[in-house]
């Protein structure tokens, strides 16, 4: 052990190494900012929200970076609420019970691009008859356009952007262009740049009744990694799948490569019909594609990743690896050592325990640090092919839902690359150190 | 203290001869016994594996729940056609029981699972591929027999050369790289090395980000233009343009690790004393490459050679679900996706059949490559 750990110390001479472990060190440290900021169920719940969740969120856009691009003036998403500029409300009590109101909302508008979408959202609270609205759009030149008119219930959405009528009274174009555009004629055309304002007048019919609105002007850009069809933030998927990745590929690795060693150690100690077995398993095992078997069990009966680690673990177990420690083992057997172990009358378990298994530890560290990036891969493969857990935010589920979205084809190269560079960076990171600590702990790579 | 202690060694050599006048015998006979009981051994393994995938395919007998809930679903679907309505709810019952039983029987049912999965491992192993459940070739043929052959041309195209191109450069960049051992570019390539991390897929979708979708000069996917060109160098030439990507996808995803095992092989051969002497008496560099240490790499080059041939069958899943190619591994995904046993179990028995002939082939061309390896002693090589 000694020996091993001086070994280890020559990590420091290796680049690669050193590099390996500085990407490994930061995964570890995003894994845990991960599970501290956003706590399981909650990360669950949310990417598993539907539009209830992220409805204040624009659909595909890309992180908020891109405004760094040079020429690139996107804007981000504004909500204005009329509950927070209480002063901007008017009433006037007409009779008894009808009261009329005038809410106007006005805001700045100074980026480059239009908005993505606009929608407005009216609750209303009454007890028979609902309110009644109008709504009207003032341009920062005074060109005032009526949006709408009617009565509203206690949750009314106005999806501004996907109004036809008004799509034809602005020549055609969408509205979130149309109603920022500073002439309907330029083609292509530009942002009338200024101050906005969406006033909103209408009455109650009821003493008690009240009235608020909520404009969204979805932007062109959202936050540290954009978001998906469902208005998703990607980041949060990113950040959950650094601790999901990490774990599975680290857990699998573990159950499967101790217990292969265990079993080779035990068969060649034991020799006989346990190593036969043993052997046989191992030509058996060959035949069954673990991929295929993965897609099996995910297709017929469980996509849950427990059961993948499980599956993975066992499929690996009688991999070709087994022949490797077999042949190690084979070579320690016959050391004087063993040897003497035997003659005091060591027991059989002991002596696989305690003296054979310990001298392969060497070969096996190198051997499982690159087999984690190949299972976080085969995480993400089985995600990408639609078996990834149904609960879990991982990596490779943000890849499917892209690949399943065209998101190539269409233009939206942030949702594949952000989950792909941190695969890459997890495999590059973890077979980087493992190159090394092979050619450390293997003798006859020493020097190469 | 344990006396059933036997050292390996002897255990080994005593067991493929016993003792005796036996001793004697020709090496053809022992030749002929060994190879019987490798084939015995292989074709007990691939049935057993065979048996194994037809019990996860079915999942133990659960995917025979799935099809009676959809031949119900389909059957209840069916009857409630115009032509049904007017039958009384008697009659009309006793219709979609006839017709659930009929489907019961044409898809065999309502015979117990174990008994039917030792006919299908009986069919599977004798290569009757029989019909598929569900699927049709593109020809519109039942015979899982058809819809393997006509998906074997594309996946054989793309893999067979992909794979190919990948061993021949990395073998030959390997031995230039053990010349230069140390050089800049040795380094770089061993640096590359762990790129090998990441599957081809990986690769295919950054290649179709680049090419197809930021550049526009080759297709995102699919084996030909489509509507596919009339002519015949048209379309071989379109079939080229689209083979480029997932070529260069399986191509990247391995070639550096390849580089650097063989690189790594090649260095530890030319550190022998026997090539140190034969560097001493001053044979040429060409020479001793040939004799000394290609000569016993040979063995695992042609191990990893053949065996990277067979992967070919198996195909990639998810490489061909990105490029849209109608290679075999699509087929066996889309067949898992639609309970299709006949076909799965297909693909499979072929895949165990190959595996255990090209391992049982890699025994005997070791002992001609190697003259260290004996056939018939049972050494560890395998």
């Amino acid at each position: 052990m000694h020996a091993l750990k001086r070994r280890l110390n020559e990590l420091k001479e290796y680049p690669s190494a050193v590099v390996g472990l500085i990407i490994i060190g930061l995964l570890i440290v995003l894994s845990i900012y991960a599970v501290i900021s956003i706590p399981y169920a909650e990360a669950v719940r949310l990417w598993r929200g539907g539009e209830g969740v992220w409805i204040e969120n624009p659909r595909n856009v890309p992180p908020a970076l891109v405004n760094m691009l040079p020429g690139v003036d996107r804007p981000e998403t504004m909500i204005l609420s009329s509950q927070d500029q209480p002063e901007l409300k008017e009433r006037e009590q007409i009779s008894e019970d009808v009261t009329e109101f005038v809410i106007s909302m006005p805001f700045t508008y100074e980026y480059g691009e239009f908005p993505r979408e606009l929608s407005a959202f009216f609750s209303a609270d009454y007890e028979d008859t609902r309110p009644f609205i109008e709504v009207s759009w003032i341009k920062p030149d005074g060109e005032e356009i009526e949006l709408m008119d009617g009565n509203v219930t206690d949750r009314t959405s106005y999806r501004i952007s996907q109004d036809r009528g008004l799509q034809r009274s602005l020549d055609g174009l969408r509205p979130q262009i149309g109603l920022f555009a500073r002439d309907l004629e330029a083609d292509p055309p530009q942002v009338q740049t200024g101050e906005y304002e969406l006033r909103i007048s209408g009455y109650l019919f009821e003493e008690d009744a009240s009235f608020s609105a909520e404009l969204i002007n979805y932007g062109q850009v959202h936050g540290l990694a954009g978001t998906d069809h469902r208005r998703r933030d990607i980041s949060i998927a990113l950040l959950w799948g650094t601790p999901i990745a990490l774990s599975f590929g680290f857990l699998a690795a573990v159950g499967s490569t101790i217990i292969t060693m265990v079993l080779a150690a035990v068969g060649v100690w034991y020799s006989r019909w346990v190593d036969g077995i043993i052997q046989k398993l191992t030509e058996v095992s060959l035949i069954l594609n673990p991929l295929v078997v993965l897609v099996m069990v995910g297709t017929l009966y469980s996509r849950s990743i427990w059961v993948m680690l499980g599956v993975i673990i066992v499929l690996n177990i009688f991999s070709g690896a087994i022949k490797i420690y077999r042949s190690l083992f084979m070579q320690i057997k016959q050391a004087p050592y063993v040897e003497a172990a035997r003659s005091y009358g060591a027991r059989n378990l002991r002596i696989v325990f305690r003296y054979l298994i310990p001298r392969a530890v060497p070969v096996l560290v190198p051997q499982f640090v690159t087999l984690i990036p190949a299972l976080v891969f085969l995480e993400a493969t089985l995600a990408l092919l639609g078996l990834g857990d149904p609960v879990l935010p991982t990596w490779g589920k943000v890849l499917e839902d892209a690949q399943a979205n065209g998101a190539l084809y269409l233009g939206y190269y942030y949702w594949v690359l952000s989950p792909s560079i941190l695969l890459i960076l997890t495999g590059l990171g973890f077979s980087m150190l493992g190159f090394a600590l092979d050619r450390i702990l293997n003798p006859r790579l020493r020097g190469m | 203290m344990s006396r059933d202690y036997v050292p390996p060694e002897t255990l080994q050599q005593e067991a493929p001869e016993s003792p005796g006048p036996k001793r004697k015998e020709t090496d053809l006979w022992r030749l002929a016994r060994y190879a019987a009981l490798r084939l015995l051994a292989l074709f007990l393994a691939a049935v057993v594996g065979v048996y194994l995938m037809i019990l996860i395919a079915n999942m133990g007998g659960y995917v025979d729940e799935i099809r009676r809930a959809e031949i119900t679903m389909n059957v209840a679907e069916m009857t409630r056609g115009p032509e049904f309505a007017e039958l009384p709810e008697e009659q009309r019952r006793e219709r979609r029981d006839a017709l659930i039983a009929q489907e019961v029987e044409r898809l065999g049912l309502d015979q117990p699972f174990v008994l039917r999965s030792i006919y299908s491992l009986r069919d599977a192993l004798t290569l009757d591929l029989g019909r598929s459940e569900n699927m049709t070739s593109d020809a519109g043929s039942r015979h899982v027999r058809h819809i393997i052959l006509e998906r074997l041309p594309p996946s054989l195209f793309l893999f067979l050369s992909a794979q190919l191109i990948m061993f021949f450069l990395a073998l030959f960049i390997a031995l230039a790289l053990s010349r230069q051992y140390g050089s800049t570019l040795d380094k770089i390539m061993v640096a590359l090395a762990p790129t090998s991390a990441a599957p081809s897929w990986f690769y295919g979708i950054f290649l179709i980000l680049i090419f197809a979708a930021l550049l526009g000069v080759l297709p995102f996917g699919r084996m030909v233009a489509a509507p596919p060109p009339g002519e015949t160098w048209a379309y071989a030439l379109s079939v080229l343009r689209h083979l480029v990507l997932p070529v260069s996808a399986i191509v990247l995803g391995g070639l550096f690790l390849s580089i650097y095992n063989w690189r790594t092989y090649f260095l530890i051969y030319s550190s022998e004393d026997y090539v140190e002497m034969a560097k001493a008496k001053g044979l040429s560099g060409r020479k001793i490459e040939r004799r000394y240490i290609l000569r016993p790499t040979l063995p695992p080059i042609i191990t990893s050679f053949m065996l990277s041939i067979i992967t070919v069958w198996m195909g990639q899943i998810v490489l061909e679900e990105i490029f849209n190619w109608p290679g075999l591994g699509r087929l066996l995904y889309q067949a898992i996706g639609l309970y299709d046993t006949p076909v799965i179990i297909g693909l499979v028995v072929i895949y165990a059949y190959l595996l255990g002939v090209t391992v049982f082939l890699l025994d005997f061309i070791y002992a001609l490559v190697d003259p260290r390896v004996k056939v018939g002693s049972e050494g560890g090589q395998t």
